[in-house]
């Protein structure tokens, strides 16, 4: 039971190690990577299961009590968001045994990936916020080199802006820590929220509570410092970029949900109204952004940043609706995003470029794949009955509820420019014709055989099937998120758990 | 690479003392200054100075080992006394201590934490290793 709650940071671990010591069997790396991220995704549910049957769970590592030690903490809010971690793994492991090459694959990239995932998850289940600054270092170093590897010289490029920025973030973490380390005293996230709640205001809270919010606005890509995320996003292989879609900029709006509702939360004015503007520039900035473009991975990079402003939208606005909304929507927003990635890398092995005006006519070769890109890509603009209709649906009318019509505008506007872009999409690589000008440099570039084309297709599939699960059992996920979201805005069961199961 | 006669017979005797050293270090760990880290620094500065006397591949036959499996070793000692508190029903990282006597050298008591510190020298050494392997190739 007890080993159960830190599986989710073991399980990636072991898996790591032990692919790392087989580094020269490629086989063994292939099947093991796999398996590993079947496994992660196995006790992802269990866990989910016990933390929705008897509430929130937590082990203080090593018997250090809390806040003395290091607590780790599940509640509903990170359990999702493991299961979403395991997902994209499993999904992301098995695209990975064509789409990354030999050279990849013996420089170490499955440990490196199980070392990422250690990474994610980590920041996902734990109680301490100088613990969670050490996950982010696990998961920075991890994705740099993933980003980096290869050696092609746009990509070492794309890893020295990606690093930079995260380094400037990782700096203003720690100076954050440090601060209210020096104030309060405690690092323990629910120790925190106790002391904080019985302190006086001040302006050092203030100064920590927004040196945190930049940090992981940094990491999440809000406005307006999400520029490290279009330039850097669109350079690694296709498995790498839906893995760094899919999760990395949610941990940074995980850890910004997980600090804004449990410890800075006695200067709502403030720090949340600040939250909404900041999210209302981020959608905007983000699908405008993502018109000009025309590779096909920078404007879906775009993208991902205007849909970050969704979920700190929910944040800003903080009742319980909202709150489940954003949760609903990280949860689409995760698959959706992902999948889409992982298409643009089947586009591009089936035409050779992500460049939109050089390919073409896939609705004719291709029809499977077309109905593929649809489901995510409409669920993403928000058309029902898809996941990502109901994730919206519930956000708007949380900000209708509280009267906030400026942002319930913005939401809906953007809304209909990310449908554009899909269609822009839709129409560029799968309806019109071949450009004939490239088509026979192109032609020689489906190299594919039928079963690597089926190893390719079947994580997209399975994400498709979820997104359509999402969005048909949407009441059992919308009850979920609505627990997870009262649990998150009253912290007293949390407190309880981190405080109460003394052992 | 210019090759001198002192530094090849100094590191002959220097590089085994060096070694012996940072095992002491490894072994007082725990409570006074020392530990797997630093040990497993002094242990690669052997093999370091082993190759600026000789050559690389010289002090790559000495290793015996790929420095990157040391490293998958060491990760993986450090793992397993991880996670041994856990048969005894103690939470995962809690520490456990034996009392050993030994022939000659009499009461000891040995822990998890040991092992765990185990783990780090060889992640250590391997890690620096690795690094200075493949700089000094190019």
């Amino acid at each position: 039971m007890q080993i159960l709650i830190v599986l989710p940071i073991i399980i990636p671990f072991a898996t790591a190690i032990i692919a790392f010591l087989a580094r020269k069997w490629r086989l063994v790396q292939r099947v093991w990577g796999t398996v590993g991220a079947a496994g992660l995704l196995i006790v992802a549910v269990m866990l989910f299961k016990i933390v929705h049957q008897d509430g929130i769970q937590s082990v203080q590592i090593g018997q250090w009590p809390a806040p003395y030690g290091i607590t780790i903490v599940v509640d509903l809010f990170s359990a999702v968001m493991v299961i979403m971690a395991g997902i994209i793994a499993f999904t992301v492991s098995i695209y990975s045994l064509i789409d990354i090459d030999e050279q990849r694959l013996a420089f170490g990239y499955f440990p490196l990936l199980h070392i990422l995932l250690m990474g994610i998850n980590g920041a996902f289940i734990t109680g301490d916020i100088f613990n969670l600054y050490v996950w982010f270092e696990v998961m920075l170093i991890a994705s740099f080199v993933l980003l980096a590897f290869g050696g092609r010289r746009l990509q070492m490029e794309a890893a020295v802006k990606y690093v930079t920025l995260n380094l400037v973030s990782s700096a203003l973490f720690l100076a954050g820590v440090g601060i209210l380390y020096g104030k309060i005293g405690t690092l323990n996230m629910a120790d925190l929220a106790q002391k904080l709640a019985i302190e006086p205001q001040s302006h050092l809270i203030s100064s920590s509570a927004m040196l945190f919010l930049v940090a992981f606005g940094i990491k999440a890509g809000v406005f307006p410092l999400f520029f490290w995320l279009p330039a850097s996003y669109h350079r690694p292989p296709a498995a790498v970029s839906a893995i760094f879609a899919g999760l990395l900029t949610k941990v940074g709006v995980y850890a910004l949900i997980r600090v804004f509702t449990l410890i800075f939360v006695h200067n709502l004015e403030f720090t949340h109204s600040l939250i909404i503007v900041i999210a209302g520039f981020t959608m905007v900035t983000g699908v405008l952004g993502a018109v000009a473009q025309y590779g096909m991975r920078r404007l879906l990079a775009f993208h991902i940043i205007s849909q970050i402003g969704y979920m700190i939208m929910g944040l800003g606005l903080f009742t319980p609706l909202a709150l489940a909304g954003v949760l609903v929507f990280i949860v689409h927003n995760i698959i959706a995003k992902s999948n889409l990635f992982l298409i643009s890398g089947i586009v591009h092995r089936l035409r050779g470029s992500y460049h939109l005006k050089e390919v073409g006519g896939l609705y004719k070769t291709n029809p499977g794949l077309a109905i593929l890109f649809m489901i995510p890509a409409l669920s993403l603009a928000g058309v029902p009955p898809l996941s990502g209709f109901f994730a919206k649906f519930i956000l708007i009318k949380a900000g209708l509820e509280v009267q906030n019509y400026y942002i319930v505008a913005v939401a809906l506007i953007v809304s209909v420019l990310t449908l554009f872009s899909m269609t822009k999409i839709w129409n560029e690589v799968f309806w019109k014709d071949m450009p004939v000008s490239i088509d026979k440099k192109m032609s020689t570039k489906t190299n594919l055989t039928s079963k690597q084309y089926i190893l390719l297709v079947a994580p997209v599939c399975m994400l498709a099937i979820i997104t359509i699960t999402i969005g048909l059992g949407s009441e059992w996920i919308f009850g979920v998120a609505k627990q997870a979201a009262e649990q998150l805005l009253d912290p007293t069961d949390y407190i309880n758990a981190v405080f109460g199961g003394k052992s | 690479m210019m090759h001198s006669i002192i530094l090849a017979i100094a590191t002959r005797y220097l590089s085994p003392l060096i070694f012996l050293f940072s095992l002491i270090f490894l072994f007082r760990g725990h409570n006074s200054p020392g530990g797997g880290f630093i040990g497993g620094l002094l242990a690669a500065g052997g093999f370091v100075l082993y190759s600026t006397a000789f050559c690389v591949t010289s002090a790559k036959k000495k290793l015996i080992i790929d420095p990157r499996t040391l490293i998958g070793i060491g990760l993986l000692i450090s793992f397993i006394s991880a996670f041994l508190s856990l048969f005894s029903g103690k939470q995962f990282m809690t520490d456990i201590w034996w009392e050993v006597t030994l022939p000659l050298l009499g009461k000891w008591s040995v822990g998890t934490p040991f092992f765990f510190d185990i783990g780090v020298y060889f992640v250590v050494a391997g890690v620096t290793l690795t690094i200075i392997f493949s700089l000094s190739e190019e």
